[in-house]
């Protein structure tokens, strides 16, 4: 496989977070597609993700990716309890937005907004950053992601006072917390191993 | 392999089984389980070619003590060698900042960069391939937006194959999420009055 670093150019860079569809592309090789054993495909969890330069490039390393994709479905995806699906996104969206992941804030901001209906707000979100006034409700699960996300972390008894008075009951906060601290892991990886692009207009 | 908790989240923040917070990690079993064989597949590994155990352990033990979880940084340690680990402590003591911070690379944001400190290792204790996982490290946990593509030509440059510096990525990667789950769940475990 070729040890060498990608250099993309010429596409078009993000200028600033938002909630179009962007591009991602990759800083090493992708695993090569020909050379896919039942351990990568096992690795990809959806077949369709071939197409992603991203999960291809996780490809390489596949028991990690598939645990990692199955961790990230059932704390995003699983229905049961909790907090609803419009609010975990809220919580990805403001850690990705808190970490300076364009790529991420700009997946899960678009998330958010379409299961809230709420998109101005979670554009203040992005263009006003994670202090931006979103009613009392969307500034606590906010302040407690970013707490979580702050290295070293400042979360406390504070938020979960904060959490519970505004309805939050421990299974949801219990979602606050994974969901913030997936987007920790998240962040990191589609920081460091490639970079966004405004896709080319087909 | 053996002396690995059942599950390590619950071990590093004190749930106990059938406590009101291990029921509510139930409803979330996938999620639960899958964090479980994402540790498992770092740190007790099939294949070690792209990056040895000791690495795995030395990295995590430096990122841990980053994030200031003592605990966390001292179950990583615990399996190391006594002199490495003790490098380890030390290179993380040196590295010691509050993130995130970093520069965009779009003139729009500037007004939001944020400098704080670059990482260096001590090649002659850790060698040259720790100590690029190192410097790489400290980027990822503290000023992850400051990640280029010359960041991963410095890690290729010292020894690193592309594989392993996807593993090493997902290791540092995985263990911010683990940490802020153990540091959420201690929290919430110490603040009786929820349901």
């Amino acid at each position: 496989m070729t040890e060498t670093v990608l250099t993309p150019h010429g596409h078009d860079v993000p200028p600033r977070f938002t909630q179009q569809k962007l591009g991602w592309l990759p800083w090493l090789a992708p695993f090569p597609a020909d050379a896919m054993t039942a351990r990568h495909w096992d690795g990809l969890v959806d077949a369709a993700r071939a197409k992603s330069a991203y999960f291809m490039l996780l490809a390489r390393d596949p028991d990690i990716l598939q645990f990692r994709t199955k961790t990230d479905k059932d704390i995003f995806y699983n229905p049961n309890a909790g907090l609803p699906r419009a609010e975990r996104e809220l919580a990805a969206a403001a850690t990705s937005r808190f970490n300076g992941c364009i790529y991420c804030a700009s997946v899960h901001a678009g998330f958010a907004s379409h299961f809230s209906k709420r998109t101005a707000d979670v554009q203040r979100l992005l263009d006003e950053g994670v202090h931006a006034d979103l009613g009392a409700r969307w500034n606590a699960i906010v302040a407690a992601s970013v707490a979580l996300t702050a290295t070293p972390g400042s979360f406390g008894a504070a938020h979960i006072a904060a959490l519970r008075a505004v309805g939050l009951d421990d299974a949801a906060i219990v979602d606050v917390i994974n969901a913030a601290a997936f987007f920790n892991w998240a962040n990191r990886l589609m920081l460091s191993l490639g970079e966004p692009e405004i896709p080319p207009a087909v | 392999m053996t002396g690995m908790p059942a599950d390590v989240i619950d071990h590093l923040a004190g749930i106990a089984p059938g406590s009101h917070l291990a029921a509510i990690r139930d409803g979330r079993m996938q999620a639960r389980d899958n964090a479980q064989n994402s540790f498992l597949a770092l740190f007790a590994p099939d294949d070690t070619t792209a990056m040895a155990l000791d690495e795995r352990f030395a990295v995590a033990a430096f990122g841990a003590a980053l994030h200031g979880d003592a605990a966390t940084a001292a179950f990583y340690a615990g399996r190391l060698p006594t002199d490495l680990a003790g490098a380890v402590a030390a290179e993380a003591a040196r590295g010691a900042a509050h993130g995130p911070y970093g520069s965009y690379p779009s003139p729009a944001l500037a007004a939001e960069n944020a400098a704080g400190p670059i990482f260096m290792a001590d090649h002659a204790v850790l060698g040259t391939r720790l100590s690029a996982a190192f410097d790489h490290a400290h980027m990822l946990v503290f000023h992850l937006r400051d990640a280029d593509a010359p960041a991963l030509g410095k890690l290729l440059d010292a020894g690193w194959s592309s594989t392993g510096i996807v593993t090493l990525s997902q290791l540092v990667a995985f263990l911010a999420f683990q940490l802020r789950v153990v540091a959420g769940l201690r929290v919430l475990a110490a603040t009786p009055g929820g349901n």
